[in-house]
């Protein structure tokens, strides 16, 4: 009986649900447990994206419910950085300090596709992607990426911790990441050819 | 020639609904004082183009010199709810022009602006630095012959591997 | 419609040159004088950096402050963190794309930076735009104002401890987006508004879900001003905080509810009516002591105005096309594509090399939630701009940010800069 099953009979039994005083688990189990269970984000909001942001962590998306309403204003306190927006030429070296000052274990999710390649901005005054400076673990693309969408990045990085699946991917990729592109899962249309649109 | 504050009036195109008129740089700031004079009380707008590689005709008014950088502000009289657009030619070799600071205080930021994105320098600026851009950085990016995208990172502190 | 006399113009009592309430020190200047944290004697002024990652300034703005204890003297607004080039990248992309690029700037109110850029594109091509489609533009702007203020009640609100705002205000929000999304597919940069129309006509039931909209926010607008205006906290924090005159507003180019707050009605939907403003009826909410909490109170009762509007426009809107007819900017229709050939390549040409533009210049302005938005475009004649300027009202009002900071404690610039509501992407562009 793994940890996680453990908690859910605890959850839905309650105390009765213990048989005997103790439980056991892996050691690594539990630590990755309750790392994926309280991940604080870092607060990095940045254009756009840092709108939606705020969208799932408002009322109707409610990112309490996985533990991840405290967006702390201190990269110390915090677990996960979510880059939300576009990073400036002029931002980068910002960014790479708020991120040196994360505390181990941390991660980066890449929301949207400016910070994850540019976008459609490849001009001077952007960096072309955000993992030439920090190393990233999961991509959310979309532009912005719906709150589902960036729900939908924070789940997989909880899954990738839960299973220690983040490791090994980050020691087989080149950048230091972990580098997991999902989709975007909020209906909204990629390309905008909407109904009846000029498409 | 129709004049206006002493300045050449608008060029032969259409300017939709807005009055414009043509000062020549050293008649720039009493032309524009002369303006704020007579009520034109908020500077709304200044901006610069760059016209190093335009192909059309410009629509300038006889007697007024092409030149490759053009600055453009965009006045506002609330009282009589008129605007006036004021476009000044600034030559290439020497892009200087007397800063509307001391009119308009309002004039920092958008000054700045067009000295950070176009290397015009505005005489007499009370902060000439640049606004946008870093402190370090080279170039003016909205010139014409500044390249537009797919510049590498410039910042290389960080190493990629954690 | 209310009015106020015009107030006198004068830059006089703004401070202009040194001593002023600016900052001006570059950041090599102010690393050197650095102060020494160890010298007793080092004690009378403080320079603190706050931002460009600060949680209560909107974003990445960054300041220079210059304390005397917790008494700001001088400020300067340090701006480029969120430069994104997008005035270059505008003279690579056709008019038609163009929309994608400006519905960037102010994220907050993307369809006011399309509706400029769309205004001046017309100018630049003198067409008309169908009644239908002037109303559509109509109806989803001040939708969107609605939508931007009441994100300025939410995070304004978080900012001083008025936590529960930040949900009630989302919360209202997100009903706005929705249909935002139902229209145009996105929730927000919808690139809806298009040189020559929208891009879709409004869906079937756009009535009834508009007026359920109205029917929803106004009533919880009523219990924001019990829960803000009502609470004497929130009173305290704002009133008398961060004053400005109109003469001060003016010559420091500010617009909007900055100058408005500052007790000059000036609102170009009224005073320089674009689309169909000249039409509907609405009031110019106007503030009298130009304090912090004046600018909160007219953001508020805009909300109510925009949504008086918004109800005339449900009564107003004509049948007709949503987009003109002039096959010049307009492809044609899907169905006659797969029809006829020269359709075909019509269709092809639009998208490719998109429509040409005669050469001029133009300046387009409309009244966006923070002030005049304005767009000055010069072209050439082929089909990309030859210049793409945005005159942007966050980034002219961030000028009075070190005047109204000035003699301030830190705590109330964290209301004055909630009060500008500057939003960094129209800031840095």
């Amino acid at each position: 009986m793994g940890v996680a099953d453990q908690i859910a009979d605890l959850r839905d039994h309650g105390l009765k649900a213990i048989q005997h005083n103790f439980i056991t688990a892996k050691l690594e189990s539990l630590v990755n447990w309750s790392r994926a269970r309280s991940l604080w984000p870092a607060q990095f909001g940045l254009a756009c994206c840092a709108i939606e942001m705020m969208a799932t962590g408002a009322a109707h998306y409610d990112l309490a419910r996985y533990g991840m309403e405290v967006f702390r204003a201190s990269p110390r306190q915090a677990d996960v950085m979510i880059v939300a927006g576009r990073v400036s030429q002029k931002m980068a070296p910002v960014l790479r300090q708020i991120y040196d000052q994360m505390m181990e274990p941390k991660w980066v999710i890449s929301m949207g596709v400016c910070a994850s390649s540019g976008g459609m901005f490849n001009n001077y005054a952007l960096v072309q992607g955000v993992d030439q400076v920090v190393p990233v673990d999961v991509y959310a693309p979309g532009c912005p990426p719906g709150p589902e969408t960036l729900m939908h990045a924070i789940f997989t990085l909880h899954h990738e911790i839960l299973s220690g699946e983040l490791l090994a991917r980050r020691s087989a990729s080149s950048t230091g990441g972990a580098g997991i592109a999902v989709q975007q899962l909020d209906g909204q249309t990629a390309t905008a050819t909407i109904r009846g649109g000029h498409g | 020639m129709a004049e206006r504050y002493g300045a050449p009036v608008g060029g032969d195109r259409p300017s939709r609904g807005q009055a414009v008129i043509h000062p020549s740089p050293s008649q720039w700031f009493e032309v524009a004082a002369a303006a704020r004079a007579d009520g034109f009380d908020q500077l709304i707008d200044l901006t610069a183009v760059d016209y190093l590689t335009y192909g059309a005709d410009r629509g300038l008014p006889e007697g007024v010199q092409p030149e490759r950088f053009e600055v453009v502000a965009s006045l506002m009289s609330h009282e009589r709810r008129e605007r006036l657009r004021m476009r000044v030619q600034v030559p290439a070799d020497d892009p200087s022009i007397p800063t509307l600071f001391d009119l308009w205080p309002g004039a920092e930021n958008l000054e700045r602006e067009a000295y950070d994105m176009f290397g015009i320098v505005f005489e007499g600026h009370p902060d000439p630095s640049r606004i946008l851009m870093p402190e370090d950085w080279s170039g003016h990016p909205l010139r014409k012959d500044y390249d537009s995208g797919g510049i590498p990172v410039q910042f290389k502190a960080a190493s990629n591997v954690r | 419609m209310s009015t106020t006399d015009i107030a006198p113009t004068g830059a006089e009592r703004v401070s202009r040159r040194e001593p002023s309430a600016v900052l001006r020190m570059s950041e090599a200047e102010a690393a050197e004088i650095g102060g020494d944290p160890d010298d007793p004697g080092d004690d009378e002024l403080v320079l603190l950096n706050m931002g460009p990652s600060h949680p209560s300034t909107h974003g990445v703005l960054r300041l220079m402050l210059e304390l005397s204890g917790e008494t700001v003297l001088r400020s300067k607004p340090v701006i480029g963190y969120l430069h994104t080039g997008m005035e270059k990248t505008g003279e690579n992309l056709t008019y038609l794309q163009g929309g994608t690029n400006v519905t960037r700037m102010d994220y907050a109110s993307p369809l006011f930076n399309e509706l400029a850029f769309s205004l001046a594109t017309e100018q630049l091509l003198g067409i008309e735009v169908p009644e239908r489609a002037t109303w559509i533009r109509m109806l989803m702007c001040e939708l969107n104002r609605a939508a931007s203020h009441l994100l300025f009640l939410a995070t304004g609100g978080m900012e001083l401890g008025a936590v529960s705002m930040m949900i009630y205000g989302w919360r209202e929000r997100e009903e706005v987006l929705r249909f935002f999304e139902k229209v145009s597919g996105l929730r927000m940069n919808h690139n809806y508004i298009r040189p020559g129309g929208v891009a879709a006509d409004l869906p079937a039931d756009w009535r009834s879900d508009v007026a359920e909209l109205i029917e929803l926010i106004e009533p919880r607008l009523d219990e924001y001003d019990t829960l803000l205006t009502g609470q004497p906290i929130w009173r305290e924090r704002l009133q008398g905080v961060g004053i400005i005159s109109a003469a001060e507003a003016v010559a420091l180019g500010a617009t909007g509810p900055l100058l408005r707050g500052a007790g000059m009605a000036w609102d170009l939907r009224r005073d320089e009516p674009y689309l169909f403003y000249d039409q509907v009826d609405f009031d110019v909410i106007v503030g009298i002591h130009g304090d912090c909490y004046d600018r909160y109170a007219i953001r508020l009762n805009e909300i109510r105005e925009s949504l008086r509007i918004v109800a005339q426009i449900i009564d107003a809107m004509p049948s007709g096309d949503y987009r003109t007819q002039d096959k010049k900017v307009t492809p044609p229709p899907r169905a006659r594509i797969d029809e006829s050939m020269e359709a075909l390549i019509h269709h092809f040409k639009i998208f490719t090399e998109g429509f040409k533009v005669p050469a001029g210049e133009v300046y387009a302005a409309v009244e966006s939630p923070r002030g005049e938005l304005g767009v000055y475009m010069v072209s050439d004649g082929s089909s990309v701009p030859y210049r793409l300027h945005v005159r942007a009202p966050s980034f002219v009002n961030l000028q009075t940010l070190p005047h109204l900071m000035q003699n301030g404690l830190i705590a109330d610039g964290i209301a004055i800069i909630g009060s500008v509501d500057p939003i960094m992407g129209d800031v840095d562009r």
